[in-house]
């Protein structure tokens, strides 16, 4: 009897689907929870309201797509003054204090100090050199998640005039002649021109967190799981993507797959997000 | 002196055979004999050089282990007289470095990605034995680091690119370079070794920073270049920075085609390759004018330098050397060597009147 229930089981197991062996992958590897508790945060970044929808992705073959649901998001990436205001109220989040396993060793490379952001970097400068822990302990200190990365390529599918411009060629151009310009992530946030949604800054200044962010191409073997065989990597990335041409999208992905939630990067900051009951027409 | 007449027979039948095998091995580079090579000792790092220039062949030594060392980064440099363009590369050279290992060499290669690059970078190195080629394994973020190694188990010369999507944008901007794996024992000497490489640039002008050029999505894809360069800059190998070699010296070019798309006609003029390893592989051809490198692909070529003269080197889709920028010039000195060239006509005949 016992050996039934032990073939039953490795029944149950075959039978789980890729997506649930997916997620287990990822929850491996991201905690749900942060174990330390956090003091709470008075700042207040304007957030652009996002209706959601069904959109298709990058990455997904031909027949899915995804539905996105109403949600807020920053209009503009969190800045020094911000982050510094959170790591005041949380030390054990500053540069000497922070655990290693959350951050590696180029987190807050630039600051002077705990306490002291780079005298030439601007207050209103978007903080980079911020690991996806540390991004996600200062959205819940504020009430509130980062991005998915759906609800991210959703809004980033905007340019000045339209939901969705993916489809025009100088969206994608343009983009790229961005993304190919360094040190970008010195200049103020909300500078620039917003885009359809009011939300600034979603190409020109940095790369951001999402919430899952390595989902698409990272789970146990990084060309396995939920998207196998949809590599982005060489010669895979012929058949993957929906629109080839979008550079700009294939960039992006390149960056998020070679990431860890722990890394610190010059030119990788965050935005938050909220969930939202209202549905606005 | 009847037992040493044999014993000599002897040993110079064994020698013959082992010569027979030796030879044999060589021809057909099976990868399964390198395989079992011990790499003795403790690593050591290796030479790398920028084109044109070669690392000091492997010679008779022992297959060991070594260590490249290679940084990413993302740059602004000349393509064109004082034309700035963003180039991708690999140790800061168009080409990316020369690496010279021996069949049997155990290689540990680091790539390290630049802290300021805005992208992550990797390498699929084709004379490496598994998945991607490394290129999985060396995925870099901009500012991190990341290793493997691989055992050099077929000789000949392969190129090296990053990997990261997209990745004919990552090549267009030359992130290429080439590998050199020698058989055991090396390649035979030769006076002079070059290393040279083509690629095809696609360009438009920068809408953020005024005359710069920067990698065209539209351009690549029609397969459209504006520029086909050997070694990433027009004049590369002209005037002051032409190759050399002197009248009765041997000369050996290192040619690979980094693409990413245009499959190159490689041509000397006024030479005629004495030997090319055929894609960069074992197999050695005679006497060949112009020999095809493939995109992602090489060949070794040969000759012995005769005449006196400048030697012209295209890619004989000659629209590419003349309009493209893809030319380059060997410089040989000497004396004339008037049983092989000579201008003017045949001598004339004395007059028997």
């Amino acid at each position: 009897m016992k050996k039934y229930f032990g073939l039953v089981f490795i029944a149950l197991l075959i039978a789980c689907t890729k997506e649930q062996v997916t997620k287990q992958v990822m929850n491996d590897k991201i905690p749900q929870q942060l174990p330390d508790t956090l003091r709470k945060l008075n700042v207040n970044t304007k957030m652009a309201y996002i209706p959601g929808g069904e959109y298709k992705p990058f990455y997904s073959s031909d027949t899915g797509l995804v539905t996105v649901h109403p949600f807020l998001m920053d209009e503009r990436p969190i800045t020094n003054s911000e982050f510094l205001a959170f790591v005041k109220a949380n030390p054990q989040w500053q540069r000497s204090k922070i655990k290693q396993i959350y951050a590696d060793s180029s987190y807050l490379r630039t600051w002077l100090s705990d306490t002291t952001f780079a005298a030439d970097a601007l207050p209103d400068a978007p903080v980079c050199n911020v690991s996806w822990y540390a991004a996600n302990a200062f959205a819940q200190s504020v009430n509130k998640r980062l991005p998915t990365l759906d609800e991210w390529e959703f809004v980033a599918m905007a340019d000045r005039t339209s939901k969705d411009a993916r489809k025009k060629p100088e969206y994608s151009d343009a983009i790229i002649d961005l993304y190919l310009q360094k040190d970008r992530q010195f200049q103020p946030v909300a500078k620039s021109t917003p885009n359809y949604w009011g939300v600034y800054n979603m190409f020109d200044l940095i790369w951001e967190w999402t919430e899952d962010f390595n989902s698409v191409l990272t789970t146990g073997e990084s060309r396995g799981g939920k998207y196998e065989d949809k590599s982005l990597f060489c010669a895979g990335s012929a058949t993957t993507s929906t629109d080839l041409l979008n550079y700009a999208a294939f960039m992006r992905f390149s960056l998020r797959s070679s990431v860890k939630a722990h890394y610190t990067i010059a030119n990788l900051g965050f935005r938050c997000a909220r969930d939202t009951m209202i549905v606005k027409k | 002196m009847k037992l040493r007449f044999l014993t000599l027979s002897a040993i110079a039948m064994m020698t013959g055979l082992f010569a027979c095998k030796m030879a044999d091995n060589k021809q057909s580079g099976t990868s399964s004999d390198a395989v079992n090579i011990v790499a003795e000792g403790t690593p050591t790092v290796a030479e790398l050089t920028a084109a044109p220039k070669v690392p000091a062949p492997v010679g008779t030594r022992a297959a060991k282990k070594l260590i490249v060392n290679l940084e990413t980064t993302e740059i602004e440099g000349v393509i064109d007289d004082t034309i700035p363009y963003t180039f991708w590369t690999f140790n800061g050279t168009v080409p990316g470095s020369f690496i010279r290992v021996r069949e049997g060499d155990e290689v540990t290669l680091n790539l390290k990605n630049a802290a300021n690059s805005v992208l992550p970078h990797n390498i699929d190195l084709h004379a490496v034995t598994g998945p991607g080629g490394g290129a999985e394994a060396t995925t870099a973020a901009p500012g991190q680091e990341a290793s493997f190694t691989f055992k050099a188990i077929n000789p000949g010369l392969f190129v090296y690119h990053c990997a990261a999507p997209p990745v004919p944008m990552h090549i267009g901007n030359g992130m290429y370079g080439l590998i050199l794996v020698e058989p055991a024992g090396g390649l035979k000497p030769v006076d002079k070794e070059y290393y040279i490489m083509q690629g095809d640039f696609y360009t438009k002008a920068s809408t953020v920073k005024k005359g710069l050029l920067e990698f065209n999505n539209d351009k690549a894809v029609a397969e459209n270049p504006d520029y086909v360069l050997f070694n990433g800059k027009k004049g590369s190998l002209l005037g002051n920075n032409m190759i050399e070699a002197k009248v009765g010296e041997t000369v050996r070019l290192f040619v690979g085609n980094g693409g990413p798309n245009m499959t190159s006609s490689f041509h000397v003029i006024g030479e005629i390759f004495d030997n090319v390893y055929i894609e960069g592989g074992s197999t050695v051809s005679h006497n060949i004018q112009t020999t095809m490198i493939p995109a992602g692909g090489s060949a070794i070529v040969e000759f012995k330098c005769d005449v006196p003269g400048e030697y012209v080197l295209v890619d004989h889709s000659l629209s590419r050397a003349f309009n493209k920028g893809c030319i380059g010039k060997l410089k040989v000195t000497g004396d004339a060597n008037p049983k092989v060239f000579k201008k003017g006509g045949a001598e004339k005949q004395k007059s028997a009147y």
